[in-house]
């Protein structure tokens, strides 16, 4: 116990660090994937092999690789951008292609009909989207997406090893301080455990709210 | 791709035309993407001869092939182990004792939780063990944990009637599970295992933190040689091809069955989903 309420700070700090990680890697994850699946359900044949290739290439991308490429590959290009902006990208890159599928399986799992009959009555291409797939697409992509930022999360660990803060990094500075580091763990799982339940929660909360009914 | 959506009408001529105006303009961004890429690649000097010449010399392959051969017989021994504990964990979990049931549940759960990171770096610092048996032992415990759920799911999604008729001819239940449910599910399950396998060995790669020499480990040590000016870019462009395609080959194997199971009757009984990446949604 003495671990945790010793060096209260730093864990606070690691804690928000992984936070503030998978909070913005989520957004980052969201946006790419958003426009990698509409990419990949495009009619343009250039977008569709862009995205497709987005998709396969990153799945099989072991995600140590893709740091490794990241923070210490564009920097020899003249980038040189904070640690912490480096593991965003590497993070949000790497689960926007887990993204794309879920929202692509949720585009494919909406009935043919429903776009045929919202064209028959006349709607655009526009409406069509926004009225009547989105909105069934979007209930069924709930969970998928939430296992995913959940992932997310605890990829984030790998960032700490690379010197960005965030929890795991924690136990560096404990063990320097001699504290007992198997209860240093302890904590440190806990903290993970609080993040991981939290996002399930919120997830399970929207697929109350929204999700399909069945 | 478009036939299999409910997105789109069949075009007519005009919505051609516009598409392959769209086609021409996406087609020219993502060529001059590639170009200004290679440009780049050019311009900072990233194909001299300095920093292709190690790839040329023995001693530099040797230690790739070491380092990719480490790599290999982390994953192979991360596989074999993670197999074992999932059977172990499934036969818990489906156990008809309750504490064991229980025990079983708490230990899935809590693994699938954890980042795996965070459990090599518990047995390679607070245990003090070597990198290798560090890096195993963590894939292990997660994957074996994602592996037991996967066997639990597909035994569970076995037909009832298949439990229920084998019961119906006395069979004992360790009887039931062995010739009746685990065979059927086995093969329904196998593309979900392999898929898993897949993240087994995208997730070897994390012994490169913890200083475990392998395929990384190997590309590090050159990229960081000042004798060939810091050859990064190359060595990144040398590993990942090999680590992206080895995963990727797995992964097609992985497609391959699940299409040659659809096919067959022997798994008409059974349905199972692929592994999620450990997540705590009922």
């Amino acid at each position: 116990m003495d671990v945790l309420t010793d060096n209260f700070h730093t864990y606070a700090e690691g804690f928000l660090g992984t936070v503030e990680l998978t909070v913005y890697s989520s957004a980052l994850a969201l946006l790419l994937g958003f426009l990698m699946a509409s990419f990949r359900v495009a009619p343009v044949g250039s977008l569709r092999i862009f995205g497709t290739a987005w998709v396969t290439v990153l799945r099989n991308t072991p995600l140590t690789l893709l740091f490794f490429a990241v923070l210490l590959g564009l920097p020899r290009f003249g980038l040189v951008l904070p640690f912490k902006v480096f593991a965003v990208l590497a993070l949000g890159c790497y689960t926007s292609a887990f993204v794309c599928e879920a929202l692509r399986s949720g585009i494919n799992t909406v009935p043919r009909g429903q776009g045929e009959a919202a064209r028959s009555l006349g709607m655009t291409f526009g409406q069509t989207l926004h009225l009547v797939i989105l909105p069934q697409a979007f209930r069924s992509v709930i969970p998928p997406v939430g296992s995913t930022l959940i992932a997310l999360a605890k990829n984030s660990a790998i960032a700490g090893a690379f010197s960005v803060t965030e929890l795991l990094g924690t136990y560096r500075t404990l063990s320097e301080l001699g504290y007992n580091i198997v209860w240093t763990f302890v904590w440190i799982a806990v903290g993970y455990l609080i993040i991981t339940l939290a996002i399930s929660a919120l997830f399970n909360l929207m697929e109350h709210a929204w999700g399909v009914a069945r | 791709m478009s036939e299999a959506t409910a997105l789109y009408d069949i075009p007519g001529p005009v919505t051609r035309r516009r598409h392959t105006a769209y086609a021409v303009l996406a087609t020219a961004v993502l060529l001059a993407l590639l170009a200004w890429i290679l440009y780049l690649l050019f311009a900072t000097g990233q194909f001299t001869y300095t920093k292709w010449m190690p790839f040329a010399y023995e001693g530099i392959q040797e230690l790739l092939l070491r380092g990719l051969g480490n790599t290999l017989k982390a994953f192979a021994m991360a596989a074999v182990l993670s197999l074992a504990l999932g059977g172990l964990l499934a036969t818990g979990r489906l156990s008809e004792h309750r504490p064991v049931r229980l025990l079983a549940t708490f230990v899935v759960e809590f693994f699938r939780a954890m980042p795996v990171l965070v459990m090599i770096f518990f047995v390679f610092v607070a245990l003090k063990v070597q990198p290798l048996p560090a890096l195993v032992a963590g894939l292990t415990l997660y994957n074996g944990s994602v592996l037991a759920e996967v066997f639990r799911s597909g035994v569970n999604s076995v037909e009832r009637g298949q439990r229920e008729a084998a019961f119906a001819l006395g069979m004992r239940k360790t009887q039931v599970m062995s010739y009746v449910l685990v065979p059927q599910a086995v093969r329904a399950m196998l593309p979900a295992i392999i898929s898993q396998l897949v993240v087994a060995l995208k997730d070897t790669s994390l012994g490169y933190l913890i200083t475990y020499e392998e395929f990384l480990h190997a590309g590090k040590l050159i990229a960081s040689n000042l004798d060939y000016d810091l050859p990064f870019i190359p060595v990144v462009m040398v590993i990942s091809p090999i680590y992206i395609g080895m995963c990727m080959l797995l992964s097609w194997f992985a497609g391959w069955v699940a299409r040659r199971e659809q096919h067959s009757p022997r798994t008409g009984a059974a349905e199972v989903a692929p592994a999620e990446p450990g997540t705590l949604l009922p």
